[in-house]
């Protein structure tokens, strides 16, 4: 050990000096070098949310429709007939941008474990990616490499990854985002928890065996990168999808047979971190000897073992009458199973190596007892300053059908084809609205019900104003969700931002759950759980933040169900909502000036919820062809987005007082565009006038033409050309 | 104990479309004197046996049931002896 | 008659259940789950062995599911008439076990791919296919990253005068050249027939898009074929 390590240990564990004396408080003695690195893995921000765990209290959490909130390793609804829906999502941010392959891989192959372990089982992946620009190769390789390791896990896995989003901008150019979202079914009764209740109890590790993966992963995950620390990452994780399938289908039969009391998976700090919480959330002890613990290679040390994040493993707690017949079932997968521990009454976490006890340490002090810091906030200079741009350029630009074009074959705009055909979104047969919809929506057979899910972000408002981009965030993937004919439900969701000790990156954190938090409420949807991911950095940098969403609606009769795209020609286009001169913070203005600046659309959530109450009706009544939430890039290229998903034209005519920039391109919120046949107008014009929305007729659906006029500026162009440009860019682009 | 390594490669004739990327990738970066580039898998296996004639004839049984499909692939085996 | 069908489940198999599944609803019969490590199975009419990653794929496609107890007992089946029908990583231990000739290899774009193509088929009088019309284009999708068929050119010929060619693919139109195949595949190949006429391989996936609500039937009359082969009656459904 360096005289540095002698004199300062908390530092080589990540702890502050503060940090290290409360804990020689708490445990009336100095901690030895083992319990030291259980507190700097479970003190980390990874593993205590320490930084966050004060704003995340605004949430709201509760509704009729929620089983589980959050605590535990998934959120849990109700869709009704004795059904659950588990979900959350998670972030695997850092891992991706060293190796975007394993990176993204065990990202996915984390979070599905998070979902079997409710006793769900999984029925959809979804996810959203943040890159740099992708001018660059540095970019197309990350981006490659991240759907590869999606596609590899998911496909193998017989998971369908159904939806996501992808954005690029040059904030993530060293630090790009991959969150992953898992969403399973459970019957409501048989729903698990990640509890070591009944002293006596055995502790098994079952699944893969014990290498020197990934170690002080949750901590590498708590500090920023830089060019610098090549030598301060842990070992890449590398994932085993098939390992992961043999894992799932031996604990879900495990599970059927009604033969373990608690289970967990392990992820970020592995045993340590999940040993520990099980035995907190039950107010137990524990203890762990590594000895039994099967390993893959030799000469691991203690501290390796505890904190390995070896992938495709399970923690569970199980009656010792029960252990013969969990090893009979993994051996039956070609798995391995052990006993390791036992659960005791001291309350304390306990690590042995047979009969030598290395640590002993209250477990509540591991899991409950993190300091909450309440960082300083102080508002950037930029909020104010930005708002008051005006947008001469693009209100000049002129050529709007060029600017249409620029749009839909900008990477953040275009079809995510290329992407999505990488990922097996079919298995299962459930999967019914495809990816390249509002939102994905699968059958829940047997009930004639349906399930929407959605992610969704725009991190750009957020930056400009977190309090509305956070709400505009929650408002956005609802609306995703109740278009496709869905009733918003409750949502997961992953906060990406920078290093929160820095007060303006505080702020941005403060405000944007701030919104999302109001939103939630007003909107209903509670949060059930989530991840927090800090850090977000690159070479003193911060990322956009990013509070991505994570959305679960259900459709009460999936033949109400409403796709994006035009159905027939001769239906009626309608605008729902209204439009305003609202050009900041949009994607137009961005691709003319390059710049991310001005104000950000305004957001009325009581609105919002009428908006999506209305359009879960009209579905139900079944009075739409098509409905499309009108959101990046404006109108136009709503309408665009419309007539290409559905090989159909348009002839429109848009009316207002409003600069034609900001009718065909600004971005106002809680607008929608629908389609109907013309019979069905009185109907639906009455209903949204019950819900007391604007609504317009713009024009007809046509058989290729496609056209917008607004006071004598037109938009022209043939579908066929409109099509290629958004169904192909991505590809061309990416191509090396 | 000896080392038994199974190189396999893609038959001549079948298309690598693999290598090809990796060739288009590095004449991108201006290595233009590059022919032609395929890529295979070497498979290690440490195995127990009384000599290297023996452990051959193993790990070609091996090759020949499992570890190449000769429609497509063909492998060669080295082995050596280790401590 | 009844048809007495089995679903051949490896760990890795992914599609077992969606065949289960779209059997019963196009069919109205019952397909049994047969674990791989039956080495002793009864004689089924029909036998489907699902898409999925059998072993974790890692060293080829099929190549250790080809050596699971159950393959022999597939074997025997093949030998004694049973209507076999590999669909994906089925087709690829069909290949490894010998029960049809080639190989698929790795796409030429390298990547999975999972989409809706169109096929043609080529040849409608089999057990697999009598109730598509001659040179039907069906929609059907894919979902794999090894589909690439191959086969050393007296092999494709035999194929070919055979008339064991039973989908190629093609464009919507029914044309194809040499780049239609989306995995680029030998002469567009998607799926062939042995001699005998009882085990059929298959990239794409018939049970995807074998009801309306998962946007169309095209793939069911392969599953409405099969059962008319063995029963004498078209699907019930």
């Amino acid at each position: 050990m360096s005289d540095a390590g002698k004199n300062m240990p908390w530092k080589e564990h990540g702890l502050t000096e503060s940090e290290y004396q409360m804990i020689c408080q708490l445990m009336r003695r100095e901690p030895n070098y083992e319990e030291l690195s259980l507190f700097g893995v479970m003190w980390s921000e990874h593993c205590s949310y320490k930084n966050s765990r004060a704003q995340l209290k605004k949430f709201p959490t509760k509704g009729p429709q929620v089983i589980q909130g959050p605590g535990e390793n998934a959120g849990v609804v109700s869709v009704g007939d004795g059904l659950g829906v588990a979900f959350k999502m998670e972030s695997h941010n850092h891992p991706s941008a060293i190796e975007p392959y394993q990176g993204a891989a065990t990202g996915v192959g984390g979070i599905i474990r998070d979902i079997f372990a409710m006793g769900a089982r999984p029925i959809a992946s979804l996810n959203s990616l943040r890159f740099g620009l992708l001018d660059n190769n540095r970019t197309k390789h990350l981006l490659s490499g991240v759907v590869a390791g999606i596609a590899g896990y998911g496909n193998c896995m017989g998971i369908p990854t159904v939806g996501g989003e992808v954005y690029f901008h040059p904030s993530y150019q060293g630090n790009p985002l991959v969150n992953a979202m898992c969403v399973g079914l459970v019957d409501e009764d048989k729903i698990f928890k990640g509890s070591a209740t009944g002293v006596g109890n055995i502790v098994m590790v079952v699944g893969a065996r014990t290498g020197r993966d990934g170690i002080k992963g949750a901590s590498f995950a708590s500090e920023e990168l830089s060019d610098q620390d090549a030598d301060k990452r842990p070992n890449v994780q590398v994932g085993d999808p098939f390992m992961e399938k043999l894992l799932l289908e031996a604990t879900l039969e495990i599970l059927a047979k009604d033969l373990v009391i608690g289970l967990q998976d392990l992820g970020a700090a592995g045993l340590t971190s999940s040993a520990s919480e099980m035995a907190g959330r039950a107010g137990n002890g524990l203890y762990i000897d590594i000895e039994k613990v099967p390993l893959r290679e030799e000469g691991l040390a203690p501290w390796e073992i505890m904190l390995s994040e070896s992938q495709e493993r399970m923690l569970l707690v199980v009656d010792p009458s029960k252990v013969a017949e969990i090893e009979k079932v993994f051996d039956k997968w070609d798995l391995s199973a052990a006993a390791i521990g036992e659960v005791t009454g001291d309350g304390n976490f306990t690590i042995r190596k047979g009969s030598e006890v290395l640590a002993t340490v209250p477990a509540g002090l591991l899991t409950d007892n993190a300091p909450v810091y309440q960082r300083q906030w102080s508002e950037p200079a930029y909020f104010q300053a930005q708002k008051n741009v005006k947008h001469d350029q693009l209100l000049a630009y002129g050529d709007w059908s060029g600017l249409l074009k620029k749009l839909i074959t900008s990477p953040n705009l275009c079809s995510k084809r290329w992407i999505y055909e990488q990922y097996d979104h079919m298995v299962g047969l459930n999967t019914i609205l495809r990816p390249g919809s509002d939102a994905a929506v699968l059958r829940l057979m047997d009930t004639g019900k349906g399930l929407a899910l959605s992610t969704d972000c725009n991190s750009r408002y957020v930056y400009l104003d977190p309090w509305r981009g956070g709400a505009i965030a929650v408002a956005e993937s609802a609306l995703n969700v109740a278009v496709s004919g869905a009733k918003p439900l409750a949502l997961t969701n992953c906060l990406n931002f920078g290093n929160p000790e820095d007060p303006e990156i505080y702020w941005q954190f403060v405000k944007a759950t701030d919104g999302l938090a109001e939103a939630a409420a007003r909107l209903d949807t509670p949060v059930t759980g989530g991840n927090v991911s800090f850090y977000n950095e690159y070479n003193g940098k911060a990322i956009l933040p990013t509070p991505t969403i994570g959305m679960v609606g259900l459709l009460e009769n999936l033949d109400c169900r409403v796709a994006s795209g035009f159905k027939r020609a001769g239906d009626k286009v309608i605008l729902i909502g209204t439009s305003k001169e609202e050009l900041g913070a949009t994607e137009a203005n961005f691709l003319v000036t390059g710049r991310d600046e001005g104000l950000v659309p305004e957001i009325d959530l009581d609105l919002a919820a009428r908006l999506n109450t209305f359009l879960v009706e009209a579905a139900s009544k079944k009075l739409l062809n098509s409905a499309h939430d009108c959101s990046d890039g404006g109108l136009a290229v709503t309408l665009a987005e419309s007539a290409i998903l559905g090989g159909l034209g348009l002839e429109a005519e848009l009316v207002g007082d409003i600069s034609a920039a900001a009718a065909f391109f600004g971005e106002s919120q809680s607008r929608a565009v629908l389609s109907a046949a013309p019979e069905k107008l009185d109907e639906l014009t009455g209903l949204a006038a019950k819900f007391d929305l604007p609504l317009a007729v713009l024009g007809t659906v046509t058989a290729d033409k496609f056209s917008i006029a607004y006071k004598g500026e037109k938009i022209e162009c043939p579908l066929a050309e409109l099509t290629d440009l958004y169904q192909n860019t991505l590809s061309r682009q990416v191509t090396l | 104990m000896f080392k038994a390594t199974v190189e396999v490669m893609l038959k001549k004739s079948v298309l690598d479309p693999q290598g090809a990327a990796v060739e288009r990738a590095l004449k991108s970066y201006g290595n233009n004197d590059i022919q032609s580039v395929r890529i295979g898998k070497m498979i290690e296996i440490m195995v127990d046996g009384k000599d290297e004639a023996e452990v051959r004839a193993k790990a070609k049984d091996w090759a020949d049931k499992l570890l190449v499909n000769p429609i497509m692939e063909t492998f060669t085996i080295n082995v050596e002896p280790v401590k | 008659m009844s048809c007495k069908t089995a679903v051949i489940v490896f760990p890795g198999s992914n599609c077992d259940q969606d065949c289960v599944r779209s059997w019963k609803a196009i069919t109205g019969g019952t397909a049994e789950l047969v674990w791989h490590k039956e080495s002793s199975i009864a004689d089924y009419d029909v036998v489907i062995l699902p898409g999925g990653f059998s072993f974790g794929d890692y060293l080829r496609c099929g190549a250790i599911a080809r050596y699971s107890p159950v393959m022999n007992e597939v074997i025997r089946l093949a030998k004694r008439g049973t209507r076999i029908i590999g669909i994906c990583n089925g087709f690829q231990i069909l290949t490894e076990a010998h029960l049809l000739p080639g190989a698929l290899l790795r796409n030429k774009g390298l990547a999975y791919l999972c989409k809706d193509i169109y096929l043609k088929v080529e040849n409608n009088q089999t057990d697999f296919t009598s109730f598509y019309s001659p040179k039907a284009v069906v929609r059907i999708p894919i979902g794999h990253g090894e589909g690439s068929f191959t086969i050393a050119p007296a092999g494709l010929k035999k194929l070919q005068d055979e008339n064991r060619i039973v989908f190629r693919y093609c464009r919507e139109d029914g044309t194809s050249d040499e780049s239609t195949a989306p995995n680029g595949s030998l002469d567009n190949i998607a799926g062939i027939i042995n001699e005998q006429g009882n085990v059929l391989g298959m990239m794409p996936h018939p049970e995807r898009l074998g009801e309306p609500v998962l946007g169309g039937e095209d793939g069911r009359y392969v599953f409405d074929s099969i059962f008319k082969a063995v029963t004498g009656q078209g699907g019930l459904n």
